[in-house]
């Protein structure tokens, strides 16, 4: 596995320096957006919040505090951003759900490129009938309330169950990726490149992950980043519904669900994690959008 | 265009056909059953029940039957809610999810075409930018975020409207769903609304009527608006459809009693037949929603046909 993750970045750095007028004239229009360069310093920011934050707290995100309840924000007692009902530190909690929201919104995101890739690449490469059913598939999946398929992904694997979680929702967040990599391959199997790599006696398998894939990571780097905080959301939105994760771990929908409950007592519950999660999906879809702008003018 | 109306309706029922047999095989799949309790039935009690609902049936079996009440247009009884047919749970919910999706889609459409219209008009002025940011912000924030942000402020801080709950026939209930619901919608209908115009208004025959003399508005009005319409047209299918699965958010946000409501409590329950019931009715809204899409995206261009 780590030897084709080398090998793919090899060749994928030799591709970007055989296409260099346009990767670099990409990076150019990515430098002059602020927005996607900012979007891209907050989310590292609150990644590495999300990793060393809770340490500069004397409590866990499950440890009770009986004697400060329902606490709002301020300097008591190092409860900087207060407490719940139970006297669970709010910082630690929202710090806690936002490391499992980001850690399942990038897996599934992986997951979810990894079957979007293949399947793309295949159905376009391959072609004839098997590209007609593969993404007759396809049509037919996106047809389907979407979800609604997480939500009955989520009750089959069982509530709680924090890999199986990813796993459902990365199962259904593959579809765009799927078509737009078949689009994508579909112009590349065209090129000379590819004629010469089959004039070579290559096999399929090896033109495909060899010389079709590498050639996909700018579109695919893009479309992930849009992919990864739309499966924060389907999450978040699980984990709201009480089909996610569950107490006393958190993540920052189950939290915005205990914030609603306790609106009228202690709205910093809400107010807290809602801004965490708002921010986030802001900076990863500008981030988003200036990568795709910046890699691939067309689809503006 | 009637032929072809039929054939799209036609071509709905594979569909659809797929979406039963994927979701009956599927959540049977799921450990548990509708009759697991904190509480545990004694063996026999379980066995009478598990026949009663022919649970105990091969699994291709029951399939049969529930295809076959369903050609018969039966959707069957509710295993958790006693006494109540998931049909007659649909026609108690359905009228307060309707009447909520409505609200929203038509509140989205009636802002999002002006403020797009707006933004094209004045490009690279403070509206321009102003519409643009607010629409990707809108864009990117999901219902549960903003349902309880909205009902915080509206409701708890400024006491303008009720936070939740509904009395029918009181619009004033319908308010904060409606408008929770029609924020993307409306975020992305002036977002697209803005591109599509600024799209027609640098194309040829605009310039030809504006060098013809004819005003400002005139050009807007008879000229640039209904081709620039298309794509938000064809947006209203999948809008539609994001209503449609929203309300189940806002429903539960707000406390609606609709039909969303059903599907989350009959997925916690493993309630089969009202599960299924909720699937069945939602994939044929989505399917029915966006053939109307398409047949008004062929009425409103002459260009497109459908025969």
């Amino acid at each position: 596995m780590a030897g084709s993750i080398h090998g793919s970045g090899m060749i994928e750095t030799r591709a970007l320096a055989a296409t260099s007028p346009p990767a670099r004239s990409g990076v150019r229009r990515l430098r002059e957006n602020p927005a996607a360069l900012a979007a891209a310093a907050i989310i590292v920011a609150l990644a590495v919040l999300a990793v060393v934050g809770p340490w500069l707290s004397p409590y866990s995100y499950e440890a009770l505090d009986w004697q400060h309840l329902g606490v709002p924000p301020g300097l008591t007692a190092s409860h900087w951003l207060g407490t719940d009902p139970l006297g669970r530190d709010l910082y630690v909690r929202t710090l806690y759900g936002l490391r499992l929201s980001l850690l399942i919104g990038v897996l599934a995101t992986a997951v979810s490129v990894g079957i979007g890739v293949v399947w793309g690449a295949v159905a376009g490469y391959v072609g004839g009938r098997a590209d007609s059913w593969m993404m007759r598939t396809v049509d037919v999946l996106y047809a389907l309330p979407y979800i609604f398929i997480v939500i009955i992904l989520a009750t089959v694997f069982g509530r709680g169950n924090i890999a199986m979680l990813f796993l459902a929702i990365g199962a259904v967040g593959w579809l765009t990726m799927a078509r737009v990599v078949r689009g994508q391959t579909l112009s590349l199997k065209r090129r000379e490149f590819i004629e010469a790599a089959r004039a070579t006696g290559l096999g399929t398998p090896a033109i495909l992950f060899r010389h079709i894939v590498p050639n996909l990571a700018g579109t695919v780097a893009v479309y992930a980043t849009l992919t990864i905080p739309e499966l924060i959301t389907y999450e978040s939105f699980l984990s709201f519904l009480g089909l996610g994760v569950q107490e006393p771990r958190a993540s920052l929908g189950s939290l915005i669900n205990d914030g609603a409950r306790q609106m009228l007592t202690a709205p910093w519950m809400l107010l807290v994690p809602a801004s965490v999660l708002i921010v986030l999906l802001l900076c990863f879809n500008l981030l988003g959008d200036g990568l795709r702008d910046a890699f691939d003018p067309a689809a503006r | 265009m009637l032929g072809y109306a039929v054939r799209r309706i036609a071509g709905t029922v594979p569909t659809l056909l797929i979406l039963v047999t994927l979701s009956f095989f599927v959540i049977r799949l799921a450990p548990g059953g509708p009759f697991d309790q904190e509480r545990a039935l004694t063996p026999q009690v379980r066995a009478n029940l598990d026949h009663l609902y022919g649970l105990d049936r091969p699994l291709g079996v029951q399939y049969l039957h529930y295809l076959d009440g369903l050609a018969h247009g039966d959707l069957g009884l509710s295993y958790k809610l006693r006494d109540e047919s998931v049909a007659g749970l649909i026609a108690q919910g359905l009228p307060v999810s309707a009447a909520v999706g409505f609200a929203a889609l038509v509140l989205a459409a009636l802002c999002g075409v002006p403020l797009g219209v707006w933004a094209a008009l004045r490009r690279g002025g403070v509206v321009d930018y102003a519409v643009t940011a607010l629409a990707t912000l809108a864009i990117a924030l999901p219902a549960f975020v903003t349902g309880p942000l909205l009902a915080l402020l509206f409701g708890l801080a400024l006491r303008w409207l009720p936070v939740a709950g509904w009395q029918s026939g009181d619009p004033v209930y319908l308010i904060l769903p409606a408008v929770t619901l029609a924020l993307p919608v409306c975020a992305a209908i002036a977002r697209m609304m803005r591109g599509s115009l600024l799209e027609t208004l640098s194309a040829s025959f605009v310039r030809t009527a504006r060098a013809r003399g004819l005003g400002p508005w005139r050009v807007l009005l008879r000229h640039a608006l209904r081709p620039a319409l298309l794509p938000v047209v064809s947006y209203l299918g999948p809008a539609a459809t994001y209503v449609f699965t929203g309300s189940l958010v806002v429903e539960t946000v707000f406390a609606l009693p609709g039909t969303g409501r059903y599907m989350v409590q009959g997925a916690l329950d493993r309630d089969y037949t009202l599960v299924m019931g909720m699937i069945i009715l939602y994939g044929a809204l989505t399917l029915f929603l966006n053939l109307l899409a398409d047949l008004a995206y062929g009425w409103l261009d002459p260009r497109v046909r459908h025969d």
